[in-house]
């Protein structure tokens, strides 16, 4: 049987997300508490969390959270990461012996920065220079997989149910101000952890219920830009092509979703002058971006969360709202298991982003 | 008299049951195969001049006539057959060099027909077209590579490169005034207004009544420049350099002199009568450095405000050329297979000199993309579209745009005799005779058209809705659409596509 990466494999899935928007940090039970109810959207191959504000004694640094399939590979890996980075702290990750989570790789955990004198002289920025590095070992390094690369964040992922892998990662031991999750039904049963969700680039991370029919215009759209989908999932070309929207080209994450679940002609036809021209501007220019077929997205990032529907709602989202508390999910129900009185609760339209950050002034 | 070792291809059977002797067949065929013979009071024919275009076929009003082919054969040889050898008995007759017209016709490979569309099942949902948008629009032109912004912030849209929008993804390609009629021209303009598309003047020249319909006329310069001064260039909406057309790479082209009428005469700028011969290669273009002089000569004298196309005709390095037109500041590029027709072309060259656009395609847009110059330019692809499965399997292979005329020309009536390069079409499309040219009603031609392009635009929207895609642009280029069937591993990795089953 083909790996993930050798095989394109579509999946459905459950989705959840809370966020804090005064900064306050919960632990990772809310997260894992809130998946649970929709067991039945993940068939056990694979489940995962994303953190935001989880590592507040390093958050100056990039948090490398690597899976290695043998001590070869991180040797390599390490000795690779050395030559680049001035590394604080490796350590394991901490986990809990289940019975439910079988053919664990190594996990590692390592705080880090880039050589100032070695990134200078590649002319380089910082997040630049980190995810090429991370696309670099992610490719070249056989058995070593680095799936958290941001600051101040951390993704937590394996094969399995999510409230079970939840557990395993011990997720109640931290805290966080945003929380994302995702449990997996993918059609068939790749044992590789890597293909688990969230994926991750730097801090974007992105929780998806969906299959893309757009994914292969995307994918070879992308890869001009020096990506490598080497996943072959929706999740990692829709988070390389928010990386380039909003971090490379400097979109605003609304004109980020104006390209990716872009109105139809119809509706730009009938807007006023400068709208229409800025929404055909951005369909002509960016049409290679266009994401269509059922998707419903979460992406977390430093600071806040957007959630995004395809522009029919092929799929179900909801969201919301108690007090400084901003819920999205797949299904209602997992927003009423941890916050059973809500102040409001909507299904956002297709295409409509739903972007929630954490009120300014706040250090996160 | 020498003998005529030829044998008629075809045979004309008329019914003696149903014939009435009416003479509509005497005077439809321009070629003089009927005649009556008033002894007998009988029609007669002499099928040594017939060409199968089924003009009296589609006249006769009691079906009397069938055009069959012509079941005398020379002694059958497994090498030898009848075509080659009729061939040489021409040859060693006239000492000339063969001509035919349209596409080759030769049973090479078809790679659309060994390729097959995906649909969606289960994991995601195939969308309605009846039920939900479906949108076909596309953009035709070079996207910069990043945004700019106002002094507000906003961004800014005013700085874009030229572009062509088409309400589908189909254009009508080029064929000159000369090589065509009047009537035919005036039908692909008005089908092209009314469609939200363009068509192409080809290399003949812009005729005065057509200046009219310049929002949705490509012009082309070709290497005779026929017809081109700064009135014509203003006139289009974007400008094609013709260099090579897939029926005859390599070589220019050559409109008799019988075609040159007085209005033809006027509009190529060329004196009545002469022939209209176009040089093989542009004689300020001898290399890539050249084209791009040319490029912007001509954005220079349109105020940077059209698009430019290069046509260029697929040949074997097509992608590495492709890769120099991208970076020659054109904004367009078409690629011409060796399926695509011709108004006239040495036999030889068209049945033997090109590759298929399939394989063409599918080089130059994986090259662009190699390159990460695909955003500098759009494809049009051309050369042997024959209906909307073919266009489909040209955008998800990586074409933008088709351009058709093959099939424009068939729905204006032509039977695909293959004989323009005689000038005595009876459909009056390839033609200049006067009595020819009025057979074609162009408020007809034109709406049979646009029924031609609508229809296909339906079921392109059905097959992409199949697929779950509801937008043009997101089957651009998508190869895991599509999968092969009968292809060797070679022809899989040229095409980027998956063997079915996979």
């Amino acid at each position: 049987m083909q790996n993930e990466g050798e095989i394109r494999i579509p999946s459905g899935c459950a989705i959840t997300g809370v966020i804090s928007k005064s900064g306050e940090r919960f632990s990772g039970e809310t997260a894992i508490r809130s998946i649970e109810p929709m067991h039945d959207r993940s068939n056990g191959l694979g489940g995962g969390f994303a953190a935001y504000g989880i590592y507040p004694q390093n958050r100056d640094l990039y948090a490398f959270h690597v899976f290695y399939d043998s001590a070869r590979a991180k040797e390599e890996c390490e000795q690779v990461l050395q030559t680049s980075f001035d590394v604080t702290v490796a350590e394991k990750i901490p986990t809990r012996k289940m019975p439910q989570i079988t053919d664990e790789p190594a996990i590692w955990r390592y705080f880090c920065l880039p050589y100032e004198k070695l990134l200078q002289s590649t002319g380089l920025d910082e997040r630049e220079f980190v995810s090429r590095f991370v696309v670099k070992i992610n490719t070249q390094i056989r058995g070593a997989y680095v799936f958290s690369s941001g600051k101040n964040m951390g993704v937590f992922k394996a094969v399995g149910f999510p409230e079970d892998v939840g557990r395993y990662y011990r997720l109640e031991d931290y805290e966080g101000y945003c929380w994302t999750a995702h449990g997996r039904y993918p059609t068939n049963t790749p044992g590789w952890w890597g293909g688990a969700h969230p994926f991750n680039l730097l801090d974007y991370t992105v929780v998806h219920n969906g299959e893309i029919s757009s994914y292969d215009a995307n994918r070879r759209f992308i890869e001009m830009f020096g990506y490598r989908c080497t996943l072959l999932t929706d999740t990692e070309v829709i988070t390389y092509i928010i990386d380039y929207l909003n971090r490379r080209q400097g979109m605003s994450l609304e004109e980020t979703a104006d390209v990716i679940a872009a109105p139809f002609w119809s509706e730009i036809d009938a807007m006023d002058e400068a709208d229409r021209k800025k929404f055909t501007y951005l369909r002509n220019v960016y049409s290679s971006m266009l994401i269509t077929g059922p998707f419903s997205i979460l992406l977390g990032f430093t600071g806040g969360m957007m959630a995004l529907n395809d522009r029919l709602k092929l799929r179900s989202m909801v969201v919301g709202e108690k007090g400084d508390r901003v819920y999205v999910a797949s299904e209602e129900c997992a927003i009423r298991t941890v916050a059973p009185e809500l102040d409001r609760l909507w299904s956002p339209r297709g295409g409509e982003p739903v972007i929630i950050q954490v009120n300014e002034g706040v250090r996160i | 008299m020498a003998i005529n070792y030829n044998i008629p291809e075809y045979d004309v059977l008329r019914d003696p049951q149903r014939c009435i002797a009416c003479r509509v067949c005497e005077r439809q065929c321009a070629n003089e195969v009927h005649s009556f013979d008033p002894d007998s009071g009988t029609m007669k024919s002499d099928e040594s001049k017939c060409v199968n275009c089924h003009r009296c076929v589609a006249l006769c009003p009691t079906h009397a006539l069938k055009i069959v082919k012509n079941p005398d054969t020379f002694r059958l040889n497994a090498y030898w057959g009848q075509n080659d050898i009729s061939e040489i008995y021409r040859q060693a007759e006239t000492g000339g060099m063969l001509l035919s017209s349209m596409g080759n016709p030769k049973p090479y490979p078809i790679y659309w027909d060994k390729i097959l569309i995906n649909a969606s099942q289960v994991t995601n949902p195939s969308i309605d077209p009846l039920r939900e948008p479906m949108e076909t629009r596309t953009f035709l032109g070079k996207k910069p590579g990043a945004i700019e912004r106002n002094p507000d912030g906003s961004i800014k849209t005013d700085s874009l490169p030229p572009q062509l929008k088409l309400e589908v993804p189909i254009l009508f390609s080029a064929m000159s005034y000369g090589s065509i009629s009047y009537n035919a021209h005036q039908s692909l303009a008005r089908a092209a207004q009314e469609l939200g598309t363009y068509y192409n003047t080809g290399e003949g020249g812009l005729h005065e009544d057509f200046y009219k319909y310049g929002p949705n006329t490509i012009v082309q310069v070709a290497s005779g420049r026929f017809g081109v001064h700064h009135d014509y260039l203003e006139a289009g909406a974007a400008i094609e350099i013709k260099i090579g057309q897939g029926a005859k790479p390599g070589i220019g082209g050559h409109l008799t002199g019988a075609k040159i009428t007085d209005a033809v005469s006027r509009t190529r700028m060329i004196p009545k009568g002469t022939d209209a011969i176009s040089p093989a290669p542009h004689h300020d273009i001898y290399s890539i450095e050249d084209l791009r002089q040319l490029v912007y000569s001509l954005k220079e004298a349109t105020e940077y405000k059209k698009p430019i196309i290069v046509k260029i005709a697929a040949v074997h390095n097509v992608a590495a050329i492709a890769s120099g037109i991208a970076r020659s500041g054109a904004d367009i590029i078409a690629i011409d297979g060796f399926r695509g027709g011709t108004g006239a072309a040495p036999t030889r060259i068209r049945d033997n000199v090109g590759i298929p656009i399939e394989l063409a395609l599918a080089a130059v847009d994986e090259r662009l993309r190699q390159e990460q110059i695909r955003s500098n330019v759009s494809l049009i692809v051309a050369g042997g579209i024959r209906n909307s499965a073919d266009v489909v399997k040209a955008i998800a292979l990586g074409a933008d745009a088709v351009y058709i005329a093959t099939p424009a020309l068939i729905a204006l009536g032509c039977h695909l005799c293959r004989t323009c390069q005689i000038g005595k079409c009876n459909w009056g499309i390839a033609t200049q005779r006067p009595d020819l040219v009025k057979r074609l009603n162009p408020d007809i031609g034109y709406k049979r058209l646009m029924n031609l392009v609508s229809a296909w635009q339906h079921e392109i929207m059905e097959m992409m809705g199949g697929m779950g895609i509801n937008s043009i642009e997101a089957m651009r280029g998508n190869r895991l659409m599509l999968r092969g069937v009968g292809l060797n591993e070679k022809e899989l990795e040229i095409l980027g596509i998956k063997h079915a089953g996979e």
